[in-house]
């Protein structure tokens, strides 16, 4: 039986279609899920994302969270230098593998954040025990079984968080891109509230007790905030370049063959969990965007692509509610170009796309043609 | 979820409706509608095409996931709802009125062996 979210009576009483992710039974759409995906990228949605799995690690003066995190991750820690900052981050087996990708906060020297994906959040905790155990012992690692993630996205969802949650405004106004703050807010108790998000428009991500999730959903709606499932989440992700981890890469391929390699810090002489194993291995392929040029179908996840530089996949593929055509990322030979054309097995037909860099769609406006 | 009395149904979500000048309609039900989400792309056979009945013969396809579609019956292909491929949506906003194609039956005794809105509701109860 896949677990329920604190939500998940909130979200069956709304009429959602219920689906299994990651062990978790989670909405996948209320209603129309093209109207979902719209209504994050010209008002405000909002997705239970309760699933994922906040991490907390807590220091001693003999072992800092930063310097295991140093080790443990393969973007740089020490990009974070103010409190309250996040860091998008690979986390890498020694093989180069990509274990799990996850937003790390710096909330003070002694306590840092992690959030992680909901189906490998029991691996990461014990790969992350393992390697503490090796490398820094008495630092305390806490999943954080108590708290529910409700994520409001759109150019107006931070407005609509303001008028829905007392003391959210002071609190929340100031913050840049990728910047946390915590506050108490009345009857919802502590909010963590980041300005972060998986769709490519603004808003907040709220981290909320798991307790009062429902008064704080329900504060949301009454501000006119519409409830979105995976599906527009994952249209929106998608539109937005980002990758989907399970999908787009996973322990079988590195971060660099991933579109990820600008997570990754390979400049600076720090070394990291994984790190030698990318340097002995250099990326033969790359992760693409693809726009269906023809007609004729709709991309979708292991495709077959056909280039003048051999065969690729596609990772990742669906219709794209914004440019009204069919959009996909693409694990390609590394000699495709952007610009390039090339043909992908829909059936029985071979149906040519376009090679373009994502991100498709940035902040409600379409980037490819 | 509509499952109209006057239409004929089978278990892989196709309705049914025998029209007056022997041939019939098909299309997919509402239950597969909602099941399948907004709906973005059909893909349907060519008038002449020669199907049997459980062939594969057409797909819709949503924001999720393709379906194929099956012949209920055998017979030819007499037309095809091409007014669907600029408007796909319309299959959601009413699966009995957008339907996808008609056929020519070759073994009309088939259409005794469909089944009828009873018996699909019952179908559908269960899933």
């Amino acid at each position: 039986m896949p677990k329920p979210t604190s939500l998940n009576a909130t979200h069956r009483a709304a009429g959602a279609r219920m689906v299994d992710f990651g062990g978790w039974d989670m909405p996948v759409n209320y209603g129309s899920q093209i109207d979902e995906h719209h209504a994050v990228r010209r008002d405000a949605g909002m997705f239970d994302v309760s699933h994922m799995r906040v991490v907390d690690i807590h220091g001693t003066p003999a072992a800092a969270p930063r310097d295991f995190l140093r080790y443990a991750l393969a973007n740089n820690v020490d990009r974070l230098k103010t409190p309250g900052k996040a860091l998008y981050s690979c986390l890498l087996a020694d093989d180069g593998g990509v274990l799990d990708d996850l937003i790390v906060y710096f909330l003070r020297e002694g306590f840092f954040r992690l959030v992680v994906n909901a189906a490998t959040a029991d691996k990461d905790i014990a790969w992350l025990t393992a390697l503490a155990g090796a490398r820094a012992p008495g630092l305390r690692l806490v999943p954080r079984a108590d708290l529910a993630i409700i994520a409001v996205q759109g150019p107006q969802a931070r407005e609509h968080v303001w008028r829905a949650v007392p003391g959210s405004e002071a609190a929340s106004a100031a913050l840049g891109p990728f910047n946390a703050a915590t506050f108490a807010a009345p009857g919802m108790g502590e909010l963590f509230i980041a300005r972060t998000g998986y769709t490519g428009e603004d808003g907040f991500e709220i981290v909320v007790p798991a307790v009062h999730a429902e008064v704080l959903w329900r504060a949301l709606a009454a501000q006119g905030v519409t409830p979105c499932g995976l599906g527009a989440r994952d249209t929106l992700r998608l539109e937005a370049g980002m990758n989907l981890y399970g999908q787009d890469m996973d322990e079988s391929v590195s971060p660099l063959e991933s579109g990820l390699a600008w997570t990754v810090d390979l400049a600076s002489d720090r070394d990291f969990a994984g790190k030698a194993a990318l340097l002995a291995r250099p990326a033969r392929r790359r992760l693409a965007g693809l726009v269906l040029t023809d007609a004729g179908g709709v991309l979708r996840a292991h495709q077959a692509v056909h280039t003048d530089a051999g065969e690729g996949e596609i990772t990742s593929g669906t219709f794209s509610p914004t440019l009204r055509k069919s959009i996909a990322l693409a694990r390609l030979p590394a000699a495709v170009a952007v610009g390039d054309t090339v043909h992908v097995q829909v059936r029985d037909k071979r149906l040519a796309a376009r090679v373009v860099k994502p991100p498709f769609v940035r902040n409600g406006r379409a980037l490819v043609q | 979820m509509r499952v109209p009395p006057d239409l004929k149904y089978v278990d892989s979500h196709e309705w049914i409706r025998p029209e007056p000048d022997g041939t019939v309609t098909i299309g997919i039900t509402d239950h597969a509608q909602a099941a399948l989400g907004d709906l973005v792309y059909v893909d349907l056979p060519k008038p002449g095409r020669k199907v049997n009945a459980g062939e594969s013969c057409a797909v819709v396809e949503s924001v999720k996931a393709a379906s194929d579609v099956y012949a209920p019956l055998s017979g030819e292909v007499v037309a095809s709802n091409d007014a669907l491929s600029g408007a796909p949506e319309a299959v959601n906003e009413d699966a009995y009125a957008a339907w996808l194609f008609r056929l020519r039956p070759s073994e009309p005794s088939q259409l005794a062996g469909l089944m009828d809105a009873a018996a699909y509701s019952k179908l559908i109860a269960q899933s």
